[in-house]
This record gives structure tokens, sequence and C-alpha cells, in this order.
């Protein structure tokens, strides 16, 4: 191992995480989305969860979130109709921070 | 439920100001509940970063000597970059360190700092409830008197929400609305992890010294910058960005920040490292004018990040020692008795942190110039690239290339002076 650029879903994989299979914690109303034409979530998801499929549909998955809360304080057609932590002991488990 | 179970405060959130309250509140003889919701104390949590001292002290005399914490600063450097350029400052002052006695900083993590910490809140007889995500406070008759988490309820005579930059149990409160986008910087990092010596030797550092590094000219033109800390055995390299012009450049933040780890200033010193750890955090950076109007309502008080509890100077950034100070304050104010607001606040200002805070406010306006986050570092760089540079043929007037430097990067002489005058009315 050495250092190189590396893809967000690799670092991720460096990462503990306990993903909660029955409650996600953040939601997208996908309506809300369509009409937005900023997108921000695109790109200041640090963990870049949220992707364009190929329809231009926003696709987006919690299990990497490392709840930092900048989606929701970007979001501007408030698609992100649920932002809560994640239930206690699911989500990042960071070992360093 | 019996008077017997009901706490005289419950803290939510165990990071350094809930941890330092609770310490305090315990030491005094109260009865507290503290509840985190991550597995650990720190295990949500990410720093730059660093802690100054001083507020480990004023918590308890003597208590950093077995603090968890990484090394001691003794190298404040900053970098400018440009393309494949790169300028450097390092200052030392033996003063920060001197022999025998409390050094000014040191270098921490938080996973292991909180989770030190918090143990130490344990031991004076603080409740630790980790793996509980506080859902909702419990309001009577316009007071709040305990929390909800999922069905259960817990019950004090002041809940104190240590629960970060989000501060969500504020929000239920109703105590302020959610963060502005424009406030709030978003921090990703790599801890990559090297051997000690190998850190100690590409910093010029002898045992446990450590560097702290700030840089410019590496967020693409956003407000922002880079930053370094040496721990024991890795390093912590990260980046902030104003998250409303990121979507302006159309680039991914995680993009922007890999640039910066391959970047010649950089890359050398993590060369042959690994790593293990990749973090975000959103961080306060509207400093003492982005404090809500009120930190309080009754039964309720706001402490550390939640409160808005950072101080950003370009060169410094502060946030784990004023979150600690915050707790303590808070802790003063219901130990005193006296009506909770008010008394919280007058601790605040007591401790110096709200004129601290105060003191450095209009640092926000030079910090606003855009121009630092991209035209200065080019410039800095393109002036140094002048100056050392020798191919044989006759050198140029120095001030000519200086004000054909100034032209090409759109700078006028009018222009530099507004902002150095800008810059120095700040200060």
């Amino acid at each position: 191992m050495s250092i190189k650029p590396m893809d967000a879903a690799n670092l991720l994989g460096l990462n503990k995480f306990e993903v909660d299979e029955e409650e996600p914690h953040i939601v997208l109303d996908h309506e809300k989305c369509k009409p937005c034409q900023e997108k921000p979530c695109l790109f200041v998801c640090p963990a870049v969860l949220y992707t364009l499929d190929k329809s231009g549909v926003i696709s987006f998955d919690y299990a990497g979130c490392l709840e930092c809360g900048t989606c929701r304080v970007m979001c501007k057609n408030k698609g992100i109709v649920k932002w809560v932590y994640p239930r206690g002991t699911f989500g990042v488990n960071y070992r360093y921070g | 439920m019996s008077v017997d179970e009901k706490f005289d405060a419950i803290i939510v959130g165990a990071g350094p100001a809930g941890s330092a309250c609770a310490y305090t509140l315990a030491k005094a003889g109260k009865s507290v509940l503290m509840i985190e919701r991550g597995n650990t104390p720190g295990s949500k949590n990410i720093t730059g970063g660093r802690v100054y001292t001083y507020a480990l002290e004023l918590l308890e005399p003597g208590i950093w000597e077995e603090a968890a914490l990484e090394r001691r600063v003794t190298h404040e450097q900053m970098m400018m970059i440009n393309k494949e350029q790169t300028v450097k400052i390092d200052f030392s002052n033996p003063a920060y360190n001197p022999k025998g006695y409390l050094p000014q900083s040191f270098t921490v993590l938080r996973a292991v700092f909180d989770e030190w910490l918090a143990a130490k809140a344990e031991e004076r007889g603080v409740i630790l409830a980790c793996g509980i995500k506080v859902d909702d406070i419990i309001v009577d008759s316009g007071r709040v008197v305990g929390v909800k988490a999922g069905a259960d309820e817990m019950f004090a005579d002041v809940v104190i929400a240590a629960d970060g930059v989000n501060s969500l149990i504020a929000q239920k409160a109703g105590l302020f609305k959610d963060i502005e986008a424009q406030t709030v910087g978003v921090g990703v990092k790599e801890v990559i992890e090297l051997p000690a010596k190998t850190i100690e030797e590409r910093f010029n550092l002898r045992n446990g010294e450590g560097t702290a590094l700030l840089i410019l000219g590496c967020t693409e033109g956003i407000h922002g910058g880079g930053f370094l800390y040496t721990n024991k055995e890795s390093i912590s390299l990260g980046c902030v960005f104003t998250p409303t012009e990121v979507t302006e450049k159309k680039r991914q933040i995680h993009d922007i920040f890999q640039d910066l780890k391959m970047h010649p200033g950089i890359y050398p010193l993590l060369e042959g490292g690994q790593t293990v750890e990749y973090g975000a955090h959103l961080v306060r950076e509207a400093g003492f004018r982005g404090i809500p109007q009120k930190l309080y309502k009754d039964g309720l008080i706001v402490i550390g990040e939640a409160a808005g509890f950072v101080i950003n100077v370009g060169y410094s950034i502060r946030g784990i020692d004023l979150a600690i100070v915050s707790g303590i304050a808070a802790a003063q104010a219901v130990i005193s008795g006296k009506e909770l607001g008010s008394a919280y606040m007058t601790e605040l200002a007591n401790l110096k942190l709200l004129p601290s805070m105060k003191a450095v406010d209009s640092y926000f306006e030079l910090l606003e110039i855009s121009r630092l986050y991209s035209t200065y570092p080019k410039v800095a760089t393109n002036i140094l690239d002048v100056l050392f540079r020798v191919d044989g043929k006759e050198p140029p007037a120095v001030k000519n290339e200086m004000m054909k430097i100034l032209k090409e990067n759109k700078l006028s002489m009018w222009q530099l002076l507004k902002d150095g005058l800008r810059g120095f009315k700040s200060i």
C-alpha cells in the first residue's frame, strides 16, 4: 500500500460502519428532486453517495454516510424529507477521528 | 417515574463540551447522565486537529499529563500552493513548550481523546450511556424537563445540548433554526499511518514534537483551506470547503481533496504511508457573529459547537478548547443555583470565551476576501519564482516582473492596497 488518489468508495471501505438495514436515516422525495436544477448533493457529499442514474434521477445510498449534514444544509428543493442521525449504535464508527 | 430517577443534569453528547460539563458537575456532587449516540465517545467525531491545553488546565490542573494526546505542537506552519509550486512558513517558539511545563497545544485524534475525557467524567460519578440516540426533548409547561430516546424517557432539572455542529436538540427546542449553508464549512480528512520515526524525520521533529500546518490555494478558489497535523504514528490531512461554492465548481470535494494529497508539496510527507480512515464533518465558520442569539431556554443550555463556538483566524483554528470551556461555564452556571441562562452567559464572559470570540470577529471580513484562496497564493509563488530563478540569462527587473504578475492575475495596485487595508483593519 502506498499513497495514491482513491475514489470515495475505496476510502469508505476503510471505515467501520454498522448499517441500519431497517431504517434509513436519510430519505429523499424524488418528485421534489426532479425539478432541482443545481443538485448540490452531487458535489458536496464527501462520500459521493448522491449520483445520477441513466435517466437523470438522483440515486442515493445511505450506507456509507459520514453523518456530516452537508446535504441537508445544501438541499435546495427540500427533496431530503428526512435527515436524522442513524439510530443508536448504527452508522459510522470512527476509530481515529 | 420516581423522584429518585431524576438527574440533576442530562447531557446530550459525550464530546469535549459534554464531558467537560459532566466532569465539572459531578465534581460538585451533581448527578449526571451523559448520553452518547456513538458506540463509544468520539466515534462520531472528527477534528483537524488540536487542543489548546489551557482549557484542560481549567478543567482540572495537571489532568493533561494523563490525557490521550498525540504530539505537542512545536512547529506552526503555513503553506500556499499554486499548481506544483509551494511556499511554506515554519514558525517555532520554544516558549510555547517550556521544559517541564504545560505545552501550549497538542494534536489529537477524537475517537481517542473523547473516549479518555468521557472516562474521566465517569470516574467522577457521571453515568455514561453510549449507543443511545436522543430523539427529542420533553417539555412540560414550557420548560425542558427531560429527553426521549426511542420509547425511553429520562428526566432532569436541566438538559445540556452538547450534540455538535448540527445541533438538532436546540432545533427541537425551537431555540434556533437549522444552520445556514453559508455559515459552515465541510471538512474531509484522511488519517494516514506512518511510523513515528518517519514522521519525526520528515517534519524535523524530536521525540513527541509535532507540526500543525494550514494550507491555502488548494481549494480551486473556493473559500477554505487544507490542514495537516502530525499525530504520534499518523498524519491527519484534510481540507475544508464552503459548500455553497462547491456546487458552482461542479467538482466533488472528495476529488479536489485527492489532488491536495498528491500535490508535490504534500505527497513526499505522506509517501509510504497508509490511509486508515476517511472522515467528514461540518464546522462552523461564522465565528462570533454566527453564535445564535439565545443559547438557553427554560431547562436547556446549548454548549460547544452546537452553540457555534469555533474560532477560525486563518492561521489557527480553535474548537475543542472552546467546547471544554463552554462545558465548564454551563456546569458552573448550574452549580451556582442562579437563574440559569444569565448565569451561563456570565460564566462564558468570565472564562473569556465570548470576549475571545468577539476579539477576532472581524477576521471574518479578512477571510471573506476571495482572492486569498486562489489569486494571492498564485501571486506569491510567481514572485518567488522570479526571485529564485537562475538560468544564465540576464535577470529581468524584479519590479517590472512583479507588475506583470499582478496584471496576469488581474490584480490592480488599487485592489492590492484595498485588500491589504481591509486585511489590516480586520486583524
